[in-house]
């Protein structure tokens, strides 16, 4: 093996880098809160919604589970300026992001509502909560706390996912690699220490989801 | 620039082919190392066992996208070119063999630990107990889980345009450069995906109910 390697160049670049890693963690919490409130609301419609809106939310969900998601980017960063809306790579890479993972956690959050018992709702109306009540207290806290651990997974993979941006020029850290990698040549390298970044990034969000669990789901919990 | 025609539709539809090959390929490759992973996780042997959960982590734990390029730089590294259908084969492969694996492992676990006890007292040894009595078992229920990562994998194989490899997608780029036609041209290219992954979902979640159905 003559190949000498050479990661001086990378680390060179280490503000590109980390400018990258937070636009990546920065794109993909607004998904993740995008996405979780675009799928309570699917959820919603899919559960107790009006026939019409059922079946708008499950050809919804069966179309972008069976295309892949750099389809899917495309679509939202070529396809739609046809239609007179021109979004810049940042807002399509976004954009793309909250509709695909709206689509998966759509069918996490109705398995959750479908597991709250019909004696729990039927004990709130019995105690005189209003509807709303019913449905935060009863309904939607309870169903996200059961379904937290498979949201958050979810949630990884759609950060892991978010590489796939690049492919539009979307401003994250695989683009950053890239520019870095157009620049010095230097392209087994750059990859291996940005996969490096990937896996500590997905590391640091389990462990954060886990905090997260523990300081909030856990307590009070019925 | 010229207008999308014929011969346009056809090129892409032909690329689909490329995009089952690697699918098969790939799912082939994943298969065989998912099934060693698998056998190393829920083995007795202690290092294998700890090796194989860090290939797992590793490979869930990263973008398959860089997974591809590492796949397509590396080998380059050691000296020879690697071209992107191979590079694209080896990357997904390894990247099911982890997903497989940590499916499969799930699978060989929900097989009663009575079983082994029974096979054991019957005087099998190790070989002969998971092909003759674990196995059969767990492959009822491994069969939902499995399409249903076929699914993800014939998606994935969509990566594969982004290092070069000319299927379904990059067909679609190839075209859509020359006649800019996005709309249409990446709508045909979701339609036939559709087409190809649906009827797996819908295999995979009517075989899923069947057996919790039987499991009742």
């Amino acid at each position: 093996m003559n190949y000498v390697f050479q990661f001086g160049d990378v680390f060179n670049a280490w503000d590109e880098l980390l400018t990258g890693t937070w636009l990546t963690i920065r794109l993909s919490i607004l998904a993740m809160v995008l996405g979780l409130i675009l799928a309570i609301l699917c959820a919603l419609a899919k559960t107790s919604g009006p026939k019409p809106a059922r079946w708008l939310v499950a050809a919804y969900v069966e179309a972008i589970r069976n295309t892949p998601f750099l389809v899917q980017l495309f679509m939202v960063f070529f396809g739609l300026p046809a239609f007179g809306l021109r979004l810049d790579a940042d807002t399509a890479a976004l954009l793309a992001m909250v509709i695909n993972v709206g689509a998966y956690a759509t069918e996490i959050v109705r398995a959750g509502i479908e597991s709250v018992k019909k004696g729990q709702i039927e004990a709130g109306r019995a105690l005189g909560l209003r509807p709303l009540q019913i449905f935060r207290h009863i309904i939607l806290v309870p169903a996200l706390q059961t379904v937290y651990p498979a949201l958050t997974s979810q949630f990884i993979l759609l950060m892991l996912n978010s590489s796939v941006c690049s492919a539009i020029a979307a401003n994250e850290l695989t683009a950053a690699a890239n520019d870095i990698q157009s620049r010095t040549f230097r392209s087994f390298e750059v990859y291996f220490v940005v996969t490096g970044i990937y896996l500590a990034l997905s590391i640091v969000f389990s462990g954060v989801f886990a905090a997260i669990e523990r300081a909030f789901l856990r307590r009070g919990r019925p | 620039m010229r207008s999308f025609g014929t011969g346009d539709l056809l090129f892409i539809l032909a690329a689909t082919r490329w995009t089952i090959a690697l699918s098969l390929v790939a799912f082939f490759g994943g298969g065989c190392g998912g099934l060693l992973v698998a056998l190393a996780r829920t083995g007795t042997i202690a290092p294998l066992r700890y090796l194989s959960l860090l290939y797992i982590r590793l490979f869930q734990g990263t973008p398959l996208l860089m997974q591809l390029f590492l796949a397509f730089f590396g080998p380059n590294i050691l000296g020879f070119s690697i071209d992107p259908w191979v590079a694209a084969a080896l990357g997904l492969s390894l990247n099911a063999s982890a997903f497989l694996g940590e499916i499969w492992r799930g699978c060989i676990e929900s097989v009663p630990k009575g079983q082994w006890e029974a096979a054991a007292a019957l005087g099998l040894r190790y070989a002969a107990i998971m092909r003759l009595i674990v196995l059969p078992q767990a492959l009822r229920v491994a069969l939902p889980p499995t399409v249903g990562f076929l699914v993800q994998l014939i998606k994935a194989t969509s990566l594969a345009s982004i290092i070069g490899f000319v299927e379904l997608t990059r067909a679609a780029q190839v075209i859509n450069n020359a006649t800019f036609r996005p709309f249409l041209i990446f709508g045909i290219v979701a339609v036939v995906y559709f087409l190809m992954c649906w009827p797996l979902s819908l295999y995979s979640r009517h075989m899923e109910r069947r057996l919790g159905a039987a499991a009742r």
